[in-house]
Order: structure tokens, then C-alpha cells, then sequence
């Protein structure tokens, strides 16, 4: 771990704002991503700026009829409101399916949107990695790619999102409120938050230098069945090979999120528009661009046939 | 003590203490947090500074240069250790690899450099600025691509890696029923809780290093040679071991470097390996791929059986020895193995829980169910009918227990066997594919010459000291039964201390022969201690009985205390066996039966119930053993599903090197466990009659489960770990 300096932010436009005079800066939260990352040098931010005792950790109703969710409201605490339970099931059980108890009790929203790619090359700092060193290469192309993407990926990287909740948020429709270094504010729909590959996989969010969520909206509640099926090697504490986040409205129409299988959760509207054909039809059109590897092949008739099953239980 | 005659009535057979489920002694110490582990000795040396390790980014090649510069000037840089600066050092006995490379570069993750600092953190820092210069050179890290040039692997000891008896060709050609099949097991880790972690302090040329390590003798033999100095010189301390597997044989990286570092900064220096570093620096169980052929009579008598298996090591390596037990396990009057070693420049491979049968039966086992099938007969009768109570190479050399059949029936009957289905995917539950497999388990019964000390002080408390270690099996609850059933006294009326070279030398925790051994020892030191305390006494010691914390012949009485009135009394003995295990030989046996459903639209397979039958000699405390059972079965549940090392073929080296990349086990895989052990006393392998349990349960449970996923789905994966990508294409289609 390199040294690095730290202070506590006291407002959000403060954070933003010291962030921005200070290169190098990180924002820490619950630090479960950023401190592993930081040991093993990966991250080697100068100066840390500490959100914790920004009062960001409360979920309260809109005026639409939707929840604005605190930046740093726990991911145990998320889980667990009554509100989140009753309208959003998808968000509640795609977290439950992450990490562990401990981990979620630290864990925020915030964080959790921006944890990096588990891609193992990534945490190997002697290897060539694009994203941890950009221009050094893809070591995962040609390599181990059990766990990497299959959709939306490019010649310099092929790493997957590793968050369970992002899925759940895409397919709630969420959206991401920051502040800017100069104090204005804005959000940013879910389906624009994360950026493709390309030639610089380093830049993984649309987010500025220096700016800060605040919070994650969601919409008024839409019905449905709600479902999150996370498909792993063992049983719990291990990252989706692949996920779906679905709600399935009792006509037959509804929302698909994919986890496991792009830089970002993976949903494309207009594939929706084939539920009521069944999972081929749909995954065909989600997935029609896959570009698989020996390893990562199986994820192909794993979606189609995960969602098969899960629109079957939503059905039932 | 010698044990070269069958085992009569002893005081163990008064079962008081022994055989009974007591706690484990240390177990307050353990959850307290006051059981120390090796970095965990902050106060044993004063002064203690941090050594980091720096290891190769090559997996073979050199090393062009090293710029030290930007380290040294880190904050709370004390020194840097590398090749270079060390002088000359050995390369100890049970190492293939040196344990500090340069230039020349051996394996991924080689140790180069040590950075000792002020602290953890600063250590950690400086080492990340070592920049290093590789000449990186090609090697050969694929088993597949080179199985096909790897010649014979060499004898080690007296067990021959090429077998033959009777005319395997011949009887294999002529079978009327056979199988000729190819299996694969991967690379698998340790991945033991406690990382390899030393603290080294000098004093003048004598070195003390409280170390992690399961085979106290061995390594200081091997710190010894390693730096060129009398064993005299070495003391190593391992009170507690957090776990070891077999990756705790031997020294390390951190116990050299950790001397090395001492030495250079002079004072007392730490070093632990980290998660990822342990992967490729380390020892891991050597990927295997094997080939098995049985040939039976219509009626499932085995006539033929063969056995080959390749794996790969660094050069002066040794094979996974896949075939062990096939040489033993069942009947058939045709035979062969074969074990042929590849070199590797993967990291080296060397012994994990079970060596040899673990991997083997993975494949074995399996065998033995497709040929079951064949047959059309059931594979649990299948099993018993090609049993064998001598060994099928020397007729003339029977077992001294063997009682698989046994195992195999009970486990059938508790496990509700009949109801299985023969036909494969013919059972669902909801969204479960459900199957029932099983496997027989083996494993040899190694015994170790042993020593202990055992001295009575005048509180009437018996300390027994050995250098004897406990890698959390339970060895110091065992010891201490078996020192109070020898004794006469409560098990709180005895002291243990292990894990220290100034004790008596005893078998060390490895093979599973160190319950019966080293409590063997414990056995002989306190036969030594009755007599002198019944000399000290006055007692005729034809008819002294120790009881009650007294001893009583006739009417007299004497509290054991007084025999130590005017000063300690000391019973000290080493056990060595005779040839008694080359006049039968012993081994453990068990049935393994694992019920699994497979999700039929993901292919995810989950444990459903398990059941281990062992036979496997006097059971010394049926809790730790049932401990020791459970987690082989684990241990075995993880092999046959998720934990693969996997090798990056271009550049050599393990990819999942930490423990969100290798997976092991988590609660949530694991189901029910049941364990059974059978009533049995070995009187050949010891005084005690014990065996060992720490390694059977490992065997063929891995096999179970493959056996099971078939019985489920009807797909048959021969290649380890069974993960949901290789069923998936032939689940049925989901509706
Ligand atoms: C062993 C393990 C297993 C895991 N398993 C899973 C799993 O199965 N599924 C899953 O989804 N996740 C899993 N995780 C990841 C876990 O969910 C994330 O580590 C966690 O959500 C990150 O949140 P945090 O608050 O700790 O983030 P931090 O580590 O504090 O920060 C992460 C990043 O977000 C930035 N950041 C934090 N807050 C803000 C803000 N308000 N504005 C702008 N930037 C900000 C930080 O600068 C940093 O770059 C696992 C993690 C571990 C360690
Ligand atoms: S896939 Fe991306 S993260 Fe992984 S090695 Fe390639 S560039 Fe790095």
C-alpha cells in the first residue's frame, strides 16, 4: 500500500470539491473493494476522502412514489427495509446473493455500483492488464476467461461487473444522483451510468473526476414477480457465473437484467419484447452479439436456460 | 519400546479415558484467542521486525537484475535479503525448489527478495518498490502436452511405481466384460486457514524460529542444512498449527527468509506469506491424468486390473502416487500400475491430505461404477464381491483388519441404499435431479517411530512433552487421554506441551500416522513412568494398579503425588516398530454414500446427504475423529466440485490464486454428515490398537459424488471438478 493522506468530508459538495483539488483522490466507504485493491496496489490513490459521516444513510419515499436511497446506506440495511422487500423484491434478493453477512453490513450502495471486476489478471500485478495498467495488454484474451464477459466486451478487455445489486437496479430502472466538484448536481439513468470497454477499459463510469453520488432512485413501483437467480460454483459467498434480475408482469410482458456476462448489467429493452415467446427468444436477442471463449462458452446456454427456469417460477 | 508382537491386554483397554468424546483440551485457548499461533508470539523475542516477501513475476528464466535503490530508501527499511546477499545456502532434504531463487528462477512466486521494515505495512510497501529484471525462459506447464515423453517415475523408498503380477495383457484381452477408461484430477491447494508464517530470533549462531509446521524433526534437519549450520544450532516451536494438509511437511519461504531476514537486520523478524502468494509459492497437490482398465467375468469377479497414472513435477520431483491403492483394494489375480512423471515448471507438488489415494480413488472409484453398470450389477455388490482379505499381490501376506464389506453393508442400510434407482435420471424432486452414489474407502496405516517424556511432579500432575504437533486434529486431547488411561488419572490432572524441538523427537502430524503414533509414544514414555513411580513406591510391579490418581496393590493404597515428594519423577521412551506391518498389511477402510441433486436447469449440484462407514482400528475420541471425518468429507466434497487450480499455459503459473479465485467449500455446500465408525481394535498396528482417521475420510468421498451426479442425470464426467459447464449440454430441456 502506498501512503496516502485522508480527511473526513462534512457535506457532499465539500467532498466533491476537495476531491477535485487533490489528484489522486479516492472517496472510501465502507472500503471492502478499495482497501483489498489498495494493499495489493492496484488502486494507489494519494489522499483518501472519507463519505462515512456524510448523512447519506437514509432510504425515504418521492413525491412520484418512488425511494431515494442514501449513497451510503448498507447493503444489510437495504436488504432488509420494508419498503425495498414489498416493491422492489429483485433489489432485496440480488444483494442478499452477494458477498457475505459481514461484508454487506459494510458495504454501500454507492460502493457496490463501483466495485471493480473480479477478472483474476486484474489482482495479478505482474500480469499485463488494460484496465489496471492501460496499454500493457489483455492477459484474460487467451488466458483464464471462466468468469469474463461475453457480451459488449472489446479487444482490450473482456471483464465482467461483478455486483449483484447493479443487475436489480438496471432492471428497477434506477437512477444515480451526484454531486460535481463545482456543486452542481445531476442523475444519471442506470442504463448510461457504466461505459463500454473499448480502448480504455480504465474508465468504467460516466461519472467526472471528483464527483460523488449522493444517492440511487428508484421509480415508483411497477408490480410483477420478482426474481434474482444468481447461478454459482458453491452455494453462497462467490461471485454469479451468471445472474438474471427479472420482474414478470401476470400478462406475460417484463424486464430481464443479466449479471455475469458483460462490463455492466446486461439488459436490452427491445429483447424484452420477445418474453412472451420464451427464454430462446429472448436470449437470442439479448446475446445476439456473444463473442465466447473456450472457458466462458457454457454462459450461453446457461442465461437461456436460467431464464427459462425463472420464467417459469414467475409464472407459477 | 520396540512393537514388534501383536498388541495383548494393556492398560488402554480399560477404555476409562480413552475412547471417550472429550472435548479437546486446548479448545478454551482456541476460542479465547489465547492458543498463540506462529505470528501471533509477539512477546517470545523483543523487538520483532516485518519481513515481506517478494516473489518471481516469471515462472522460469533469471534473473537480469534487481534495483534495490527505491526499497531501501522506503520508510523503516531495515535490510533486503536476496540470492545474492544471503552467501551460499543448501537446499533442505524435502524440498525441490530452493526456497529463495536467483538468479536462476524455478517456479511462479519464488521467493527473490525478502524487505524487512519497521513495520507490517512498511515492509509491505519497500517490497512493492523491488523492481526486478526476468529473462523470461519457455517451460513446460502442460501435463497433457508432454504425459506422452514422461518416462517411468523413479522408486521412492521401497514402494515401486511399476507393478505387475500375473498377465494383465493377456487377462485383460480375454475379459469378457471390460472397461478402459481415462480420468483427470486437477492441481488442487492447501488453502489451509493459517498462512505459512515464522518468527525467527538469533542468539549469537543459535537460532529459534516459532514456525507453523507439522514435521518438527524433519525441518530442523532442514533449516540446518538449508543454511549450513549444526542441527544443534536450530530450535523450532509450533505450539499450534492452523491447519496444514500435507503444506506444512516441510520449511518454508517464510521460515527460511524469517532466519535469513533476522540474521541481516539483527533482531527478531516475522514473515508470513500472503493469501495470494501461498498459491504458487507453496506446495499444492499435483494435477493427475490416469487410465484405468478392469476386466471382469460375467458374474463381476474382477480378473483384470490395471492402473496408470502421469502427473508432473519441478526436475527431482517426485509422482502423485495415483495408483497406491489400486494395488490393494480389490481382488483379481492380474494386475499392473504405473506411475510416470512429466517434468513441470509449474509450482512444486508435493503431498496434500491423502496423498495418492485421494486423487486415485477420484478416479478408481469411478471406474468401479461404470464397470458395476456394465455388469449390471449393483456397485455396493459389486464392490464386495471382488473383496480381498490378503493382499492380491503376496497371497501369503494377509491384512491385519479388513473389514470394508462390513462398512459397505452398514453404510448401504443406513443409507436407505435400496431405494435408489439403478436406472440414471429417474429421480426428481421438484427442480432437482436426485442420484445416489458410492465409493469404497482406503488408505494405508503408516506408523512412525515416536517418542515422549512424561514427567510426574509433586502436585501429582503428569506434563507430557513431545515434539509431537497438533495441526488442529485433536493430538493433545488424545495425548492427554491416553497419559491419564496410562496413568490412572482425570484427564485434567495432565499437562501437554508439543510442538518443540527440545522435546523428545516423535512421528510428527503427516499420512494420518500421528494419532497412533505419537500416542504409542506417549504410551511407552508412561510405561517407563509406572515403573519408576512403582519403584519409587515400594510396589511389586507385577500387580500395581494405577487408579483413581493412586496407586493400589493389594490393601495399600498410595496417591500417585506422594511417588514425586522429593522431586519430579520422569518416564522417557521412544516407540519403534517392528515388522509387524510387513507381515500384514494395515490399512483403514470405508464407505462413502453421498446423495446430490443436480438443478436440471442450471446444472448447480448440491449435496443432499452424507454418509462415511470407517473401520479404521480402536477410535481413541470419537469426537475428534468424527471432527477429522467430517472435514475430509468436505475436504472431498470441494475436489470433486470446484477447487482446480488452473494453470495460465503460456506463463506457468496458478491463476486463482486467492481464495475468491479457488474455491473451497462453504457452509451452504455442505449437508447432513453422518459417521459412522466400526467397533474394532488392530492389536498390529500398536499398543494403543489404533489406526489413523485424518485421511480417510478424503478417500473416495469425491468419487461418491460423481457417482451420485451420474445416478442423477445420467452424465458422466470422468474429469475433476464436476462443474455445472460440463452437464449442462446434456440436462434435459427446461419447461
Ligand atoms: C470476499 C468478497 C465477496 C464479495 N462478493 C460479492 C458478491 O457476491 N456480489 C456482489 O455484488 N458483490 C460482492 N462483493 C463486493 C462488495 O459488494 C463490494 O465490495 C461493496 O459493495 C463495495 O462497497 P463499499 O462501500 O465497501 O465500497 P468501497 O470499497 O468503499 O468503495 C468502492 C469504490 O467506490 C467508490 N465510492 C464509494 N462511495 C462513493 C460515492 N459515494 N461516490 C463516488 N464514489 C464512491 C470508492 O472510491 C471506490 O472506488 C464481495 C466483496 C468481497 C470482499
Ligand atoms: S479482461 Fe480486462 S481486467 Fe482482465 S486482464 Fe484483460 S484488461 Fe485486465
Amino acid at each position: 500500500m502506498k501512503s496516502f493522506t485522508y480527511e473526513r468530508a462534512s457535506t457532499p459538495a465539500e467532498a466533491a470539491s476537495a476531491a477535485a483539488r487533490n489528484t489522486g483522490t479516492r472517496f472510501i466507504a465502507g472500503g471492502t473493494n478499495l482497501l483489498d485493491l489498495m494493499k495489493l496496489e492496484i488502486e494507489t490513490p494519494r489522499h483518501l476522502i472519507d463519505v462515512n459521516s456524510l448523512a447519506l444513510d437514509t432510504i425515504e419515499p418521492l413525491p412520484d412514489g418512488g425511494l431515494r436511497i442514501g449513497a451510503l446506506v448498507r447493503n444489510t440495511d437495504l436488504a432488509a427495509d420494508a419498503r425495498i422487500r414489498r416493491d422492489y423484491g429483485v433489489l432485496s434478493r440480488a444483494l442478499l446473493a452477494g458477498a457475505s453477512g459481514q461484508l454487506r453490513n459494510k458495504a454501500t450502495t454507492a460502493g457496490n455500483l463501483l466495485q471493480r471486476t473480479r477478472c483474476p489478471y486484474f489482482y495479478d500485478t505482474n500480469q499485463p492488464c488494460n484496465k489496471r495498467q492501460p496499454g500493457s495488454g489483455c492477459s484474460a484474451l487467451g488466458g483464464f476467461s471462466r468468469s469474463l464477459a461475453i457480451v459488449g466486451a472489446s479487444d482490450a478487455c473482456i471483464a465482467t461487473h461483478p455486483s449483484d445489486m447493479a443487475v436489480a437496479m438496471r432492471v428497477l430502472d434506477a437512477q444515480v444522483e451526484t454531486v460535481r466538484p463545482d456543486g452542481t448536481t445531476r442523475r444519471l439513468p442506470i442504463a448510461q451510468f457504466y461505459r463500454a470497454p473499448g480502448d480504455t477499459p480504465q474508465l468504467e463510469t460516466a461519472l467526472a473526476p471528483g464527483e460523488l453520488i449522493t444517492a440511487v432512485t428508484l421509480p415508483k413501483p411497477v408490480g410483477g414477480m420478482h426474481v434474482y437467480r444468481k447461478v454459482r460454483d458453491r452455494a453462497s459467498y462467490a461471485f454469479a457465473l451468471i445472474s438474471v434480475g427479472a420482474i414478470v408482469q401476470r400478462d406475460g410482458s417484463g424486464r430481464v437484467a443479466l449479471g455475469g456476462v458483460a462490463h455492466k448489467p446486461w439488459r436490452i429493452e427491445a429483447a424484452e419484447a420477445q418474453l412472451p415467446k420464451g427464454a430462446r427468444a429472448v436470449t437470442e436477442r439479448l446475446l445476439a452479439n456473444a463473442k465466447t471463449t473456450d472457458d466462458n462458452a457454457f454462459k450461453l446456454p446457461l442465461v437461456e436456460r436460467t431464464l427459462a427456469a425463472v420464467l417459469v417460477e414467475a409464472r407459477a | 519400546m520396540k512393537f514388534d508382537t501383536p498388541a495383548t491386554t494393556n492398560p488402554i483397554d480399560q477404555l476409562k479415558v480413552i475412547g471417550q468424546p472429550l472435548d479437546r483440551i486446548d479448545g478454551p485457548r482456541k476460542v479465547t484467542g489465547t492458543a498463540r499461533y506462529a505470528y501471533e508470539q509477539h512477546d517470545v523475542a523483543p523487538n520483532q521486525a516485518y519481513g515481506h516477501v517478494v516473489g518471481s513475476a516469471i515462472a522460469k528464466g533469471k534473473i537480469v537484475s534487481m534495483d534495490l535503490a527505491a526499497a531501501r530508501r522506503a520508510p523503516g527499511v531495515l535490510t533486503i535479503v536476496t540470492a545474492q546477499s544471503a552467501g551460499k545456502l543448501g537446499k533442505g532434504k524435502y524440498n525441490t525448489a530452493r526456497l529463495l531463487g536467483g538468479p536462476d528462477i524455478e517456479h511462479y512466486h519464488q521467493a527473490v527478495a525478502l524487505v524487512v521494515a519497521e513495520t507490517f505495512e512498511q515492509a509491505r510497501a519497500a517490497a512493492q518498490l523491488v523492481k526486478v529484471r526476468y529473462a523470461e525462459a519457455r517451460g513446460a506447464f502442460d501435463l497433457a502436452a508432454v504425459k506422452d515423453r514422461a518416462p517411468d517415475a523413479k522408486p521412492e523408498g521401497e514402494s515401486p511405481t511399476q507393478t505387475a503380477v500375473g498377465d494383465f495383457a493377456g487377462a485383460f484381452a480375454t475379459a469378457p466384460v471390460k472397461l478402459d477408461q481415462s480420468y483427470s484430477t486437477p492441481d488442487q491447494a492447501h488453502a489451509m486457514m493459517e498462512p505459512h508464517a515464522s518468527i525467527a530470533a538469533w542468539d549469537g549462531d543459535k537460532l529459534t524460529l516459532w514456525t507453523s509446521n507439522q514435521m518438527i524433526a524433519w525441518s530442523v534437519g532442514d533449516m540446518a542444512k538449508t543454511l549450513g549450520i549444526p542441527k544443534e544450532n536450530v530450535r523450532l516451536v509450533s505450539p499450534f498449527i492452523g491447519g496444514g494438509f500435507g503444506g506444512k511437511l516441510f520449511i518454508r519461504a517464510d521460515a527460511l527468509l524469517a532466519a535469513l531476514g533476522a540474521r541481516a537486520a539483527g533482531r527478531p523478524v516475522k514473515v508470513a506469506l500472503t493469501r495470494p502468494m501461498m498459491f504458487n509459492n507453496t506446495t499444492h497437490r499435483p494435477a493427475t491424468i490416469q487410465r484405468i482398465r478392469i476386466g471382469a467375468t460375467p458374474d463381476g469377479k474382477i480378473t483384470a486390473i490395471g492402473h496408470e497414472s502421469w502427473s508432473g513435477d519441478l526436475k527431482g520431483g517426485g509422482p502423485e502416487l495415483a495408483t497406491q491403492q489400486t494395488r490393494l483394494l480389490y481382488a483379481g489375480a492380474n494386475r499392473m500400475t504405473s506411475l510416470k512423471l512429466a517434468v513441470l515448471d509449474l509450482p512444486e507438488g508435493n503431498a496434500m491430505r491423502a496423498p495418492g489415494e485421494a486423487p486415485g480413488l477420484m478416479a478408481l472409484e469411478i471406474a468401479m461404477d461404470e464397470m458395476a453398470e456394465k455388469l449390471g450389477l449393483d456397485p455396493v455388490e459389486f464392490r464386495i464381491r471382488n473383496d480381498t482379505q490378503v493382499d492380491p499381490e503376496k497371497p501369503q501376506r494377509p491384512f491385519s483388519q479388513r473389514r470394508l464389506v462390513e462398512c459397505l453393508r452398514i453404510g448401504a442400510e443406513r443409507f436407505g441404499w435400496e431405494k435408489r434407482s439403478a436406472t440414471p435420471a429417474s429421480v426428481r424432486d421438484g427442480k432437482w435431479l436426485v442420484g445416489l452414489g458410492v465409493a469404497s474407502a482406503f488408505r494405508n496405516n503408516l506408523v512412525m517411530k515416536s517418542g515422549a517424556r512424561a514427567t510426574l511432579g509433586r502436585n501429582g500432575i503428569v506434563t507430557v512433552q513431545s515434539d509431537m504437533t497438533d495441526i488442529g486434529t485433536g493430538t493433545y486431547t488424545i495425548i492427554a487421554q491416553t497419559a491419564a488411561e496410562m496413568m490412572g488419572l482425570a484427564i485434567d490432572k495432565v499437562k501437554v506441551e508439543l510442538g518443540d524441538s527440545s522435546f523428545p523427537v516423535s512421528a510428527g502430524s503427516g499420512g494420518q500416522w500421528g494419532a497412533n503414533s505419537a500416542t504409542s509414544g506417549v504410551y511407552a514414555a508412561c510405561v517407563k513412568l509406572r515403573d519408576a513411580v512403582v519403584q519409587k513406591l515400594g510396589f511389586n510391579s507385577g500387580d500395581a494398579v494405577f487408579e483413581g490418581g493412586a496407586v493400589k496393590s493389594g490393601n495399600r493404597s498410595v496417591p500417585l503425588a506422594v511417588a514425586a515428594r522429593e522431586g519430579d519423577i520422569v518416564g522417557e521412551d521412544t516407540i519403534e516398530f517392528g515388522n509387524l506391518d510387513e507381515t500384514h498389511q494395515q490399512s483403514t477402510f470405508g464407505g462413502h454414500f453421498v446423495e446430490v441433486g443436480v438443478e436440471a436447469a442450471t446444472g448447480e449440484v448440491r449435496l443432499r446427504r452424507m454418509l462415511a462407514v470407517c473401520a479404521a482400528g480402536r477410535i481413541l475420541n470419537p469426537k475428534s475423529a468424527r471432527s477429522q471425518v467430517i472435514g475430509a468429507m468436505t475436504m472431498g466434497a470441494g475436489a470433486a466440485l470446484m477447487e482446480d487450480l488452473v494453470i495460465d499455459k503460456r506463463r506457468g503459473f496458478f491463476v486463482n490464486h486467492d481464495l475468491a479465485g479457488y474455491e473451497v467449500p462453504v457452509h451452504a455446500d455442505i449437508p447432513h454428515q453422518d459417521v459412522v465408525f466400526l467397533d474394532e481394535t488392530d492389536p498390529m498396528s500398536s499398543p494403543m490398537k489404533a489406526k489413523g482417521v485424518g485421511e480417510l475420510g478424503i478417500c473416495g468421498v469425491g468419487a461418491a459424488v460423481a457417482n451420485a451426479i451420474y445416478n442423477a442425470t445420467g452424465v458422466r464426467v470422468r474429469h475433476y471438478p464436476i462443474t455445472l459447464d460440463k452437464l449442462l449440454d446434456r440436462l434435459p430441456s427446461v419447461s
